[in-house]
């Protein structure tokens, strides 16, 4: 990623409204092409940093350049990206077709170039034959693919989407997470994503960028992300997980609240630190008490609750701390026990990851 | 059955239907009465003598009554058009842009609401009477009250009506409009002059036919700021007046009354052909 130029680069990128800190030194590079999400939850700073990137609003400090240039304090009609708006902001007294060359206009490019691009690009978002309508005419899914088109026109050399597929529902913002997808590869335009839904970051990114309170907390492939979250927030926020809090008793054994002692990969971590054990549910395991294998890391509880999720199960087990969850996929062989029945739960060393605070 | 208002019954719909009868009645007796005593032929208003147009003709020929109407026109266009651009520029202002002083402005654009037309009356006397004394006595100009004097005055008051109206619409304008005709490549310039201003018409239309209506009606200010011989139709009628009601003075409310209505009909049909041009 060092050796070409990257699309986006942001050197200790802070933004303060007042005494508030919205992004607090962020520092990253997304490479050219790349699909990229910033996730966290709202009031994060991503939606903020995505705005800096489009220049709507500018830097308290820091550096910001697309391709190499500086750009951290031109105003947005002089950078070279375009953005999808969270509620689209198509302009309601223009038709798709005047909306759509809005920017090629503005660039002066002449008008039969520009009404014959804007064409081209309803035909990329298969919107055409609506071109002469209203927005106010369009259903929520096609104002979404009119503002794509509106952005993608100028061919920019980044396109910022700011929680673009928030406000559809549920069955159309599957097929639109697929079509972004597919959209991307084919104009290979580097995008850059905001959103707070993590399942949509998960199945749509290249690379993620989690957020909290203004600071970017780990940049990594989703793999990455999910299976070693570098602490305890990114854990939590990413899926689901069982915590379970211990210190580091020695190099590879972490001490549980409550004495046991289990085997995991501590690097990183000084001895004595406190930690928490992230231990997903479908990596762990459900057994009768003393049924774990030898040499699996294992914790005893009780079964305490049985959740039927459809496609898999969901057993609660209470600890004498804490309850921990395990998913089982809805299989023929299914062997469901009894709630309240005496249990052991394990799981494979290498898919648990320590995390700090 | 659809849900909804109801429809009433009964003795309800007996009051309410006495009700409607009455305020409507109250609404345009008076302007039936007056409409239709304008074509009474008989020097006593409320007495039907015949039909007549001759008080219109009475109206055309009166030199002073054709003056002061050419006045109040002159007036309310001119100060309209000026109070539109200077309403809208402060509207801008106060909804688009964040400054420390800025509570203040917004407070004090209302003023010429809330001030009692008396007071603003002596107020902008007294300014243009020391105003010019200065100026005329300093700089020897010959300074005097008359159209000017009243168009200042006028504008004064319309721009925080105008101003009010277009800030009504500019609220209700999603932000991220512009911000998407900025990111669009727009400058802040042609971000208002192809997605605000387009936003914000109607508001300004409406604002202008307030100002336009204010304009024509004010009696009070323009009573205390006009100067001999030239001043507004409704200020010619109320002096009028004063020497007694004649027929004439029928025609010429008649005549307002039907400017009036032309000009709200004429904001309605443009609201109409706007949002057709929208739908369609």
């Amino acid at each position: 990623m060092s050796d070409a130029l990257a699309a986006v680069t942001l050197g200790g990128l802070t933004k303060r409204f007042d005494d508030v800190t919205a992004v607090d030194h962020v520092d990253l590079e997304i490479a050219d092409g790349e699909f990229f999400a910033l996730l966290g939850p709202s009031g994060c700073g991503k939606t903020t940093t995505l705005r800096m990137i489009a220049g709507l609003e500018f830097p308290t400090e820091g550096s910001l350049q697309i391709f190499g240039d500086e750009v951290g304090t031109l105003p947005p009609n002089k950078r070279p990206v375009n953005t999808v708006f969270q509620s689209y902001a198509l302009f309601p007294h223009m038709s798709v077709l005047q909306n759509v060359a809005f920017g090629l206009r503005m660039q002066k490019v002449s008008k039969p170039e520009a009404m014959g691009r804007a064409q081209e690009a309803i035909g990329l978002v298969r919107m055409d034959s609506m071109e002469n309508r209203r927005p106010d005419q369009l259903s929520g899914g096609q104002q979404q693919r009119v503002a794509l088109a509106r952005a993608l026109v100028n061919s920019p050399k980044v396109l910022l989407l700011d929680e673009p597929l928030g406000a559809l529902d549920l069955k159309l913002r599957q097929e639109m997470q697929r079509e972004l997808k597919t959209l991307q590869r084919e104009v290979g335009i580097t995008f850059v994503f905001v959103t707070h839904d993590q399942a949509e970051a998960l199945t749509m990114s290249d690379r993620i960028g989690v957020m909290n309170e203004g600071e970017l907390l780990q940049v990594g492939t989703p793999e990455e992300i999910y299976e070693r979250p570098v602490n305890r927030f990114v854990a939590d926020f990413i899926g689901q997980t069982n915590l379970l809090d211990g210190t580091v008793e020695a190099t590879g054994t972490v001490c549980l609240s409550n004495g046991a002692r289990v085997g995991v990969d501590t690097e990183g971590v000084a001895v004595g630190g406190a930690v928490a054990i992230s231990v997903r549910p479908e990596r762990a395991t459900l057994h009768g008490r003393g049924g774990a294998p030898p040499g699996r890391p294992s914790v005893d509880g009780r079964l305490e609750q049985i959740t039927y999720l459809g496609n898999a199960l969901v057993f609660t087990v209470a600890l004498d701390w804490m309850s921990l969850d395990v998913r089982v996929e809805n299989q023929a062989d299914l062997d469901v026990r009894e709630i309240g029945s005496e249990v052991s739960v394990s799981w494979d060393a290498d898919a648990a990851s320590v995390v700090q605070e | 059955m659809s849900a909804g208002p109801a429809r009433p019954r009964g003795t309800t719909r007996v009051a309410l239907t006495a009700n409607a009868v009455l305020v409507y009645v109250f609404f345009f007796a008076p302007i039936a009465i007056l409409a239709v005593f304008s074509f009474s032929d008989d020097r006593l208003v409320g007495r039907w003598g015949g039909f007549t147009t001759s008080w219109y003709g009475d109206f055309w020929a009166d030199e002073l009554l054709k003056d002061s109407m050419w006045m109040s026109v002159r007036v309310a266009v001119l100060s309209t058009f000026v109070s539109v651009i200077l309403g809208t520029m402060a509207a801008l202002a106060l909804e688009r842009f964040r400054w420390k002083t800025q509570r203040f402005f917004d407070a004090v654009l209302y003023l010429p609401i809330i001030i009692p037309d008396v007071t603003m009356a002596v107020m902008m006397l007294l300014f243009f009477t020391w105003g010019f004394d200065i100026t005329n006595d300093v700089f020897g100009t010959e300074f005097s009250k008359g159209f000017g004097t009243i168009t200042l005055s006028h504008i004064a008051f319309n721009i925080s009506f105008v101003s009010i109206v277009v800030r009504a619409r500019l609220a209700g304008m999603s932000l991220e409009l512009e911000e998407a005709a900025r990111d669009l490549y727009a400058t802040r310039w042609k971000t208002f002059r192809h997605v605000t201003l387009p936003q914000i018409t109607p508001g300004i239309a409406g604002g202008a036919l307030l100002a336009l209506t204010l304009s024509l009606d004010d009696v009070v200010i323009t009573q205390f700021v006009s100067g001999p011989g030239a001043t507004t139709l409704p200020v010619r009628v109320f002096s009028m007046i004063r020497k007694g009601i004649t027929p004439v003075i029928n025609a010429v409310s008649v005549v307002m009354l039907v400017a009036s209505l032309v000009l709200v009909a004429l904001s309605l049909l443009i609201q109409r052909l706007r949002g057709g041009s929208i739908t369609g």
